[in-house]
């Protein structure tokens, strides 16, 4: 497409201011780090000693370690598990068309725009009853139902769109059901799959609310719950607050930067599918 | 259905149609398959769904007995100025959250598409993404120093002469709320340009070509080829941040808590403050079922309009 050399400037303009927008944010909390613990540094400007020590301090203090291991255990208790249940169901719903399929996907969708506070009331007092409360399950079990949806739909709209000579021709072949799944479609929904593990684990990370609401011990929560609490009760000491934002920025910007490309595809996806 | 298992050899198909031998013994396999995904969904969504509704129609600290009220809490939802002003300014957030991202992404996204090739295009694609995958949590804490009074902003504002309008924009009952927009701006924007760009690079460039040897200038082009072909992609930006601004919580709870005065409460806030902090299960839960009719109310439009049919 030819287009004139002024729009070309005036375009690129645009994208750099945008792409600045974006970026500044994250600069000034970098540079805010950096003060001594205790100031109140204007927005963007660099320290005259910067404080490295900023991250070691809120490490220490945000109880950083516990709460690492407790995200990771969280995104390894919930996403393998919602990743398994909701292939087998994608798997029936779309391709075995099993009879009721078609209430059991609405039934499904329906629950796609549930926002979380809906349900979170009524959450709080199951996960009482259940002895949960204030246990990492508390976190995991309610976020692996809340997946269901969106990853039904996802597998679903994989397995819908598979050709039916592959199933038929290994029916044929004497396939028992759990062999047409295991063997022949699950290796060929790896990347739909990769996707949805993916997407379950960013956003396993990120929740807060289950967090805040279910799990009152920080060290036992999401990272997201646990910098909720840090800022809780650092809020006055706004350079230690910082540099905790961007330690707990760090790991989901990285899982960002390694795999952009399977991250934004599967973002788009996961949006224009749901 | 046990006996149509039985039947034989059910491990191998008796006739040549793959799909009508056995087919009872393999409805219930399917179930079987269906079945673990179902018990979750079941147990941590639906159940309480229910209990939410169950909850709106009593009265209930959360310890004592409860007592049946009928739509007496509905009744205060509706009336309540302190929860009814949530609902609105719901709405005024979609203005922030979905309207200016949608519009400004559309324009953008045009203008991208017409300039950027290879490399500028890649590392913007990827750093305009980069708020989307950060916990929301973050953002709210990193744009509540910006809009501080010490913040990037107002350093900002004061660089280029504005420096008596200078204000801690989230403290302030006026522009509390669309400072909280200005963060929504910020998590969304992004995301709706780079999804409006995929969805411009599908149009077929000959259409571009045709109109341009028409005489066609920007803006025509927009109007009569761009917008049209993006119909389905903008129901996405619209329905995705729509849900996002009527259901906001960790960016409002992280900056001002629902303050100064109820300023920016929104549902999500006050369902939280209502149920956990006042201890009125019965009134929480009817913001709650208001709150999600909201939703499906708003969406259900949105996605007939931009999908057609098909679901």
């Amino acid at each position: 497409m030819r287009v004139a050399r002024r729009e070309l400037y005036a375009g690129r303009a645009l994208l750099i201011a945008l792409v600045a927008i974006t970026v500044l944010p994250f600069l000034s909390i970098f540079t805010t780090a950096l003060y001594p613990s205790g100031a109140v540094p204007t927005g963007l400007s660099w320290p005259a000693d910067p404080q490295w020590g900023n991250f070691v301090e809120a490490f220490k203090i945000a109880n950083m370690g516990p709460l690492l291991a407790s995200s990771v255990f969280i995104v390894l208790a919930v996403v393998p598990v919602s990743l398994a249940i909701s292939t087998m169901a994608g798997f029936a719903i779309g391709l075995l068309r099993i009879p009721g399929a078609r209430f059991l996907l609405l039934l499904f969708i329906f629950g796609l725009t549930l926002p979380f506070e809906g349900i979170i009331t009524p959450l709080y007092f199951l996960a009482r009853q259940m002895g949960i409360l204030n246990t990492r399950f508390a976190i995991v079990l309610p976020l692996i139902g809340l997946f269901m949806p969106f990853a039904v739909f996802w597998m679903r709209a994989h397995f819908v769109n598979m050709p039916s000579e592959i199933s038929e021709a290994a029916r044929v072949d004497g396939a028992t059901t759990w062999d047409l799944f295991w063997k022949i479609h699950v290796p060929l929904a790896r990347a739909p799959m990769a996707s949805l593990g993916i997407l379950m684990s960013v956003w396993a990370w990120n929740q807060f609310l289950l967090a805040l609401v279910l799990v009152e011990d920080p060290s036992q929560r999401t990272m997201a719950g646990g910098l909720g609490a840090f800022q809780g009760h650092y809020a006055t000491d706004i350079p230690l607050l910082s540099a905790g934002t961007i330690l707990i920025l760090l790991p989901t910007l990285m899982v960002f930067i390694l795999f952009q490309r399977q991250v934004i595809t599967a973002l788009l996806q996961g949006s224009v599918k749901g | 259905m046990i006996g149509a298992a039985d039947e034989a050899d059910p491990w191998r198909p008796a006739r040549r149609i793959p799909w009508r031998p056995g087919i009872r013994r393999r409805t219930w396999v399917g179930w079987l398959f269906v079945a673990p995904a179902l018990v979750m969904y079941g147990l941590f969504v639906l159940q309480p769904l229910a209990l939410t509704v169950q909850y709106s129609f009593y009265r209930w600290d959360g310890v004592g007995p409860a007592t049946w009220v009928g739509l007496n809490n509905y009744v205060a939802v509706l009336s309540e100025p302190r929860l009814v002003e949530t609902l609105f300014n719901a709405f005024r957030l979609v203005l922030f959250f979905s309207f200016i991202p949608v519009a400004l992404g559309l324009v953008t996204a045009s203008v991208i598409q017409r300039v950027a090739t290879g490399r500028l295009a890649t590392i913007s694609r990827t750093i305009l993404f980069l708020p989307q995958v950060i916990p929301l949590v973050a953002a709210g804490i990193i744009w509540g120093r910006l809009l501080s009074l010490s913040g990037l902003i107002n350093q900002a504002l004061t660089a280029v002469g504005l420096g008596d309008i200078t204000e801690a924009w989230l403290g302030d009952f006026d522009t509390a709320l669309p400072a909280v927009g200005l963060i929504g701006i910020w998590v969304l924007l992004g995301f709706c340009t780079v999804l409006l760009l995929t969805g411009m690079t599908k149009i077929d460039p000959s259409y571009y070509e045709s109109a341009r040897l028409d005489g066609a200038g920007w803006f025509q082009e927009f109007r009569a080829i761009t917008l049209p072909s993006l119909r389905n992609e903008i129901g996405v930006c619209i329905t995705v941040t729509v849900i996002a601004a009527l259901a906001a919580f960790d960016i409002v709870y992280v900056t001002t808590g629902g303050g100064p005065g109820g300023a920016t409460a929104v549902p999500g806030i006050q369902i939280y403050i209502v149920a956990f902090l006042e201890r009125q299960v019965g009134l929480a839960s009817a913001l709650a079922v208001v709150l999600m009719v909201l939703v499906l109310v708003v969406i259900l439009p949105i996605q007939r309009l931009s999908r057609g049919s098909d679901l």
